[in-house]
């Protein structure tokens, strides 16, 4: 555990300049540049919000503010997460030639391609907070839940991602049904709705681990309350335990990567 | 510490043909085998190959060694397998020391990123710290002669631009051991001049080097020692020189079976006054000696003597005949010796020497050996070219 920890910490400029590299070619000659950073989350806040507005007049409900405070604090989570499967995927294919002729520690490209991602989910973290400083949201000490629930969010992404990455890399196979799942998996995950919709069968969906997350993260945000600790201990759990099953998956077939990817 | 940085001991690496796994029926078997780790190491199955096998050698502080082998002798394979991108499937591998390996210049390179963010990227890629680079970046970009378009994203480079700028960067790593794979054959002459410098400097400066190159004058120029392989083997570890000689020799016609023929060209070897060699100074005195055997008789023979360039321009060429000696005949079973004197005003590089068995009258080639010999030539002076017309400046920025 400290090995892996200390050679990590030896690459980490390494690790910084691969993420600096990510990020850097990312909006390179687009026009919008890191603008999309911005407007890519602010496109799948209005799209929930445009789901949401169709369920209230469907339902006759009425549609709230809140209701937009709370697909805007789910999905842009939830876009981190699932873009950040989604390069991880990649990461080893995609820096093929690194990978065949450079020794380093080849978790740093899907480590990499995760931290790119979260820069992003940085940014429109923030661009949220400053539209929610002219809404009616308000802050409250429940906040200070947030840095606890992302970085439980954030260490599940990277087990997974570290898991894809080599996956992938032995079978491409593995990226498609990546994809799939991730086109998926936004019905089974409560980013539109929320989990107390399917009252007795809330506790069904919540193991999926990433929905306590959202839900709490509703919690402290809009409804300023806090959050379910019981869920939020059970994501906690199996994000460690995915996180370290993967990274010794990982580093199992690791020295086979050069030859076979 | 001790003075041996790198020891490679009864290493073994193991390959297969073919597609990894042809179907699900091939990978099963492969998944399970993994699991449950059968000790399958010393047995090869019929897709499998030793890629490397029983190679054994050192290296001290300070050394330089060359590696050469033709085209699959597994060269690469150890500097992979030095380098820790692969695992040897048997042996081991001591590393003491910070290692850099130059196995493709530009491997690091982002195509959309400029000159610039390169060189911090690919130092960063090669080992060096933020400081480092920051400090040798002027020296990177002027070492590369880039400095105009260093703002330029390398996908607008040509490829002789990217390679250069690549080896700027790896040529600026201060490593206690270097791996260099067939760098050298990028950029142009004077570019090439550049790196073996640098190289050179790296050497005195008490790392240690492991050369790989196909350009034998190269390996000659800056290694003391080299290791010939051949199929994965190594076929022999010695002082460069006699390295470079005996792989020149597979390909020549000393050991040539010349039992199919009815007359071949049974022996070809350069010297000079001390006897054979391949390494002469420009204008010095070189024999090529040839030895033909006959199996039947045949007459009005004439030996055929020419020396090709490096990329196999003819630059000179002569025979017995034309030398005004006339033809000769040869009995079966006799082997005849003839000694071709020559004044190698030639600039310094690689030449290859080729014999002819040619009969004029009737237009007929008995044999032919080319190269059937590979020599090189030095220059104190920086002379190009194939000549050495000895140059001597007269009037330098004379006022007229």
């Amino acid at each position: 555990m400290s090995k892996i920890i200390k050679e990590l910490y030896n690459y980490r400029y390494l690790l910084y300049m691969i993420t600096w590299r990510e990020i850097r070619i990312k909006y390179k000659q687009s026009i919008m540049g890191i603008m999309w950073a911005v407007l890519m989350p602010m496109i799948i806040v209005s799209a929930g919000v445009l789901v949401k507005y169709a369920f209230s007049r469907l339902s006759g409900s009425p549609f709230t503010g809140d209701q937009i405070a709370t697909v805007s604090v789910k999905s842009i989570p939830w876009a981190f997460f699932v873009s950040s499967i989604r390069f991880a995927s990649n990461s080893l294919i995609g820096n093929a030639n690194l990978v065949t002729k450079i020794y380093m520690p080849r978790e740093i490209f899907p480590i990499a391609a995760i931290l790119s991602q979260f820069v992003d989910f940085i940014v429109a973290t923030f661009v949220l907070t400053f539209i929610f400083c002219f809404t009616n949201i308000g802050v409250s000490v429940y906040l200070l839940w947030i840095p606890v629930i992302v970085a439980i969010l954030l260490l599940f992404i990277m087990g997974l991602g570290i898991f894809v990455s080599a996956a992938s890399l032995f079978f491409r196979d593995v990226k498609y049904l990546v994809e799939v799942f991730l086109t998926f998996a936004i019905f089974f995950t409560p980013v539109f709705y929320e989990v107390t919709l399917f009252g007795e069968w809330a506790n069904i969906l919540l193991l999926n681990p990433v929905a306590p997350l959202l839900e709490s993260l509703n919690h402290v945000v809009v409804l300023k309350q806090s959050p379910d600790v019981k869920w939020l201990i059970y994501s906690a759990i199996v994000a460690v335990i995915t996180y370290f099953l993967s990274y010794k998956f990982f580093k199992k077939l690791e020295p086979a990567f050069a030859e076979s990817i | 510490m001790s003075d041996i940085v790198l020891k490679l001991d009864h290493v073994y690496k193991k390959y297969k043909k073919g597609e990894l796994y042809d179907s699900l029926r091939d990978l099963i078997p492969v998944l399970t085998g993994k699991i449950f780790r059968s000790n399958k190491e010393n047995t090869l199955d019929d897709r499998e190959f030793w890629a490397l096998s029983d190679i054994n050698f050192e290296v001290k502080r300070g050394e330089a060694i060359g590696i050469i082998g033709s085209n699959g002798a597994g060269k690469s394979t150890i500097l992979k397998i030095l380098s820790g991108i692969i695992k040897p499937t048997k042996g081991s591998v001591q590393v003491n020391g910070v290692l850099s390996a130059l196995i493709e210049v530009g491997a690091g390179f982002h195509q959309d990123l400029t000159g610039r963010e390169n060189i911090y990227l690919n130092g960063t890629i090669l080992g060096m710290g933020k400081d480092e680079i920051k400090r040798k970046f002027d020296e990177i970009v002027e070492f590369s002669g880039l400095s105009e378009f260093i703002d330029t994203p390398v996908k607008r480079y040509s490829s002789g631009m990217y390679a250069r700028l690549g080896f700027s960067v790896a040529a600026h790593v201060e490593p206690d051991i270097l791996l260099v794979d067939e760098v050298l054959s990028v950029g142009d002459y004077v570019f090439q001049k550049k790196c073996i410098e640098r190289m050179n400097k790296v050497i005195k400066s008490g790392a240690s080097v492991i050369f790989i190159s196909h350009n034998l004058k190269a390996v000659t120029d800056l290694c003391d020692k080299s290791i010939l392989l051949d199929k994965g083997k190594i076929l022999e570890i010695g002082e460069t020189q006699d390295v470079v000689k005996s792989y020149l020799s597979r390909f020549d016609t000393k050991n040539r079976d010349a039992s199919e023929k009815d007359i071949a060209i049974s022996k070809v070897t350069m010297s000079d006054e001390n006897g054979e060699s391949i390494e002469f100074e420009t204008g010095q005195k070189a024999w090529a000696n040839v030895e033909v055997t006959a199996k039947v008789p045949v007459e009005k023979l004439a030996v055929v003597i020419a020396i090709k360039d490096d990329n196999f321009y003819e630059i000179f060429s002569s025979s017995t005949e034309r030398l005004g000696i006339g033809t000769f005949d040869i009995n079966a079973g006799e082997t005849l010796k003839f000694v071709f004197e020559l004044d190698l005003h030639l600039a310094s590089g690689t030449y290859h020497l080729g014999i002819w068995l040619h009969r004029y009258d009737i237009q007929k080639e008995y044999d032919v050996t080319f190269p059937a010999a590979t020599f090189f030539v030095h220059s104190e002076k920086d002379v190009r070219g194939v000549v050495n017309l000895y140059p001597k400046v007269i009037d330098h920025a004379k006022q007229i």
